[in-house]
């Protein structure tokens, strides 16, 4: 007798694509969070595979810190080029200008918190009434909690104990005016299942995942890439290494990996291995036990 | 030296590098007990023995004990996400916590057993494969294991697993185990479960969680997570009665694709083919399956749980909400409806009120007409006491719908059984309903 079961990674995909289509088909002006990191980069993957032969219906909208490796933000253009969709930018230096935040300033000033703010803004100014991103319930134990149709009120907040119960495959995206949702169709995968998808679909992803040669210095015993803006202290020898990406952020909270990792097995060989989270080289998660909580309910990712 | 390390986990982890772990099978399921069954104790020990908690997670977890005073790492925190949880020292919300053995991945909806059970419990059932109900071997079956049977019943979960714990604080006593699995049975046989297994366990030292005990050599079974791993999940969905609920549809009206116009949707039950006959409701039209395409490839046929587009070989007025059937086997059609209702928020449902309803991919008003009863979820009873709903109780109510339904009963098809009512002011999820 046949056997009609999917594999793991077609039953999360086919999950992840259906929770696209229910943006689709629920909201007016859904738009998708765009990194240039691996998890929006398969969520344009399954956006592709929803909707095809039709273009992604909604625009790609990445927050920019400014802060980026510039190879994402090539990624980035020739991605959306060869989508043909809109891409929104909203900058975090913009916010600045406009006195909207202060920039942190001291050895491990940061943008990732600004963006908040510039995200807010930018969902407000396009009327955008869901924001579809990458995040995963295995990332960090307040992301545990989430719901794939994430409520947030007319001040972006998420309010985490008086969230909507969601069963089966029914989800409730009614609001109010002002009111939009963070939707996150990657909810139930883990980092090895999007490392395993990128395999099997043949992904492209930014050469920052792969080893290579970089410009480094080590602080609190996460390498950091080293560029203009990184303030160093005195005992903080910029080194060459052999590194690469385990997740693509801000430049200023993207701890890097030694590895000679230059394949797909070879990563999925390391992920397995490992012993760290992946956003155990998160400075920005280091801050507090509630981090990222905190950015969470302000309006964060 | 950090090469080296690398190495040798490599070795023991040679597994996860063949192409076998890319086709492993998912199953879901859900955990329920209260603060002292050992829950936390035998989720660790079912992640920390798969090597799913990280170093950076134990340590923080470590960090975090020895401030709270505990003596041992308490677990708990590391499923306790929100401040406020750990703050109190309860869990809140379900938290989904996910490991993968080399035969599958494994995704857990833990249900804390004491505030709000009721709800939680129904939210982290209602996509489970599997339930596991702890039982302390100490007390035997309570009110608690009644309590969990009967929603795990209620949601239809296909097979539960019923753990005694603490068998080290019953001197690993086989009697005990046996007496408890006849307490077990006996009531079982109200419920509609088709699957229970049991294993004597002792989640502290890890007797049959992952590895077989020394302790119980009269115990033939296998271990937690031998059964976790080899539960037959095939046939947990339904493959008989073809339903596909029209999510979207897919107009590309570019040059290239002039013509097309899919129907987009997760297929909710049977198999569908292309060249099959089906039929469209509401309108009843029937006409022919042209293709299935999942991408830009087409596939010979499609069934639950796949998302697919699928092109009819007749033009015809199809939108969101419609459901593709096939002309022999057709869904309910009806207006009056009866439903397993679980109450889900501080504001009580009474009789007579209006409230948006979601059900598959469509959206209706409708009105509540009627309590029937209540279910006491302790004793199984039912209360006829029709006045109001409130927050986690169970009861069964007659609805009518501003439009006629396509459904099937909850027993048969937990998509097409199964509908949300959304409070018409908030926008909240009030109630989540099973339809009889």
């Amino acid at each position: 007798m046949k056997k009609y079961n999917l594999n793991h990674l077609r039953e999360l995909e086919s999950e992840s694509i259906f929770i696209m289509r229910e943006v689709a088909a629920q909201f007016e002006n859904p738009a998708l969070l765009f990194s240039g990191g691996k998890d929006s980069i398969v969520m344009v993957h399954l956006a592709k595979k929803a909707f095809w032969p039709a273009k992604i219906p909604f625009p790609l909208l990445h927050i920019d810190t400014g802060h980026n490796f510039e190879e994402t933000i090539v990624f980035r253009d020739e991605l959306v080029k060869e989508l043909g969709v809109q891409l929104i930018v909203g900058s975090v230096q913009d916010s600045i200008d406009k006195g909207r935040v202060v920039e942190e300033t001291g050895y491990s000033a940061s943008r990732n918190l600004l963006q908040t703010v510039t995200l807010l803004d930018t969902i407000e100014k396009f009327k955008i009434d869901a924001a579809l991103g990458g995040g995963r319930r295995d990332e960090e134990k307040a992301r545990a909690k989430e719901r794939f149709f994430s409520h947030r009120d007319e001040f972006g907040q998420w309010d985490p104990k008086n969230q909507r119960p969601e069963l089966w495959n029914i989800f409730n995206g009614r609001k109010h005016v002002g009111e939009h949702f963070r939707v996150f169709p990657l909810s139930n995968w883990t980092e090895m299942d999007i490392w395993q998808y990128i395999y099997l679909e043949d992904i492209d992803i930014p050469d920052l995942y792969f080893t290579h040669k970089r410009k480094v210095f080590v602080r609190d015993g996460v390498i950091l890439a080293d560029a203009p803006f990184m303030m160093k202290k005195n005992s903080e020898k910029v080194e060459i290494m052999q590194v690469r990406c385990r997740t693509i952020g801000d430049i200023s909270c993207t701890g890097l990996t030694m590895s000679t990792a230059n394949n797909l097995e070879d990563i999925i060989q390391e992920i397995a291995a490992t012993r760290v989270t992946e956003r155990g080289g998160r400075a920005d998660d280091m801050r507090s036990e509630s981090a990222m909580e905190d950015r969470k309910k302000e309006g964060y990712f | 030296m950090e090469i080296r390390k690398k190495a040798n986990l490599m070795d023991n982890n040679k597994e996860f590098s063949s192409k076998a772990y890319l086709d492993m099978e998912l199953l879901r399921f859900t955990t329920a007990g209260s603060v002292d069954d050992g829950k936390s104790t035998l989720i660790g020990r079912l992640l920390y023995d798969s090597k799913s908690i990280f170093e950076d997670q134990l340590e923080a977890v470590k960090r975090a004990s020895i401030r709270k005073g505990n003596e041992k790492i308490n677990l708990a925190l590391l499923t306790d996400g929100l401040r406020a949880e750990r703050e109190q020292g309860i869990t809140i919300d379900v938290a989904y916590r996910y490991f993968a053995t080399p035969k599958r991945k494994f995704i857990i909806a833990d249900t804390p057993g004491h505030v709000q059970y009721t709800r939680n419990m129904v939210t982290g059932a209602s996509t489970a494969n599997a339930a596991i109900i702890l039982i302390d071997a100490r007390n035997g079956v309570t009110e608690q294991t009644y309590r969990h049977s009967y929603i795990s019943s209620l949601l239809q979960i296909p097979h539960l697993i019923i753990c005694v714990n603490k068998m080290d604080l019953v001197d690993y006593k086989e009697e005990i185990y046996e007496l408890i699995k006849e307490q077990f049975s006996a009531f079982a046989s109200k419920l509609a479960v088709k699957d229970i297994r049991f294993v004597p366990i002792s989640a502290l030292n890890g007797d049959n969680v992952v590895e077989h005990s020394k302790n119980m050599p009269w115990y033939g079974g296998g271990t937690l997570r031998y059964i976790l791993e080899n539960i037959h999940v095939g046939s947990d969905l339904n493959h008989i009665d073809p339903r596909f609920p029209v999510q979207y549809v897919v107009r590309p009206q570019s040059d290239k694709f002039h013509d097309y116009r899919g129907y987009a949707g997760r297929v909710a039950g049977g198999v569908f083919k292309k060249g099959d006959r089906v039929m469209v409701l509401p309108s009843g039209f029937v006409t022919t399956i042209e293709a299935i395409d999942v991408y830009h490839k087409e596939v010979e046929e499609a069934f639950p749980p796949m998302s697919v587009t699928i092109r009819l070989s007749d033009d015809l007025d199809i939108s969101r909400g419609d459901m593709i059937v096939k002309e022999n086997n057709v869904p309910f059609v009806e207006q009056d409806i009866d439903v397993m209702i679980c109450w889900m928020n501080e504001k009580p449902l009474q009789p007579h009120t209006k409230y948006h309803l979601k059900h598959t991919t469509n959206d209706v008003k409708c009105m509540v007409k009627e309590i029937k009863y209540k279910v006491d979820v302790n004793t199984l009873n039912r209360i006829e006491d029709g006045v109001e709903l409130k927050m986690n109780e169970i009861a069964r109510v007659s609805i009518r719908t501003t439009k006629p339904l396509f459904f099937d009963s909850y027993r048969k098809n937990r998509q097409t059984g199964s509908l949300i009512l959304i409070d018409e002011g908030t926008n909240n999820t009030m109630g989540v309903g099973m339809i009889v």
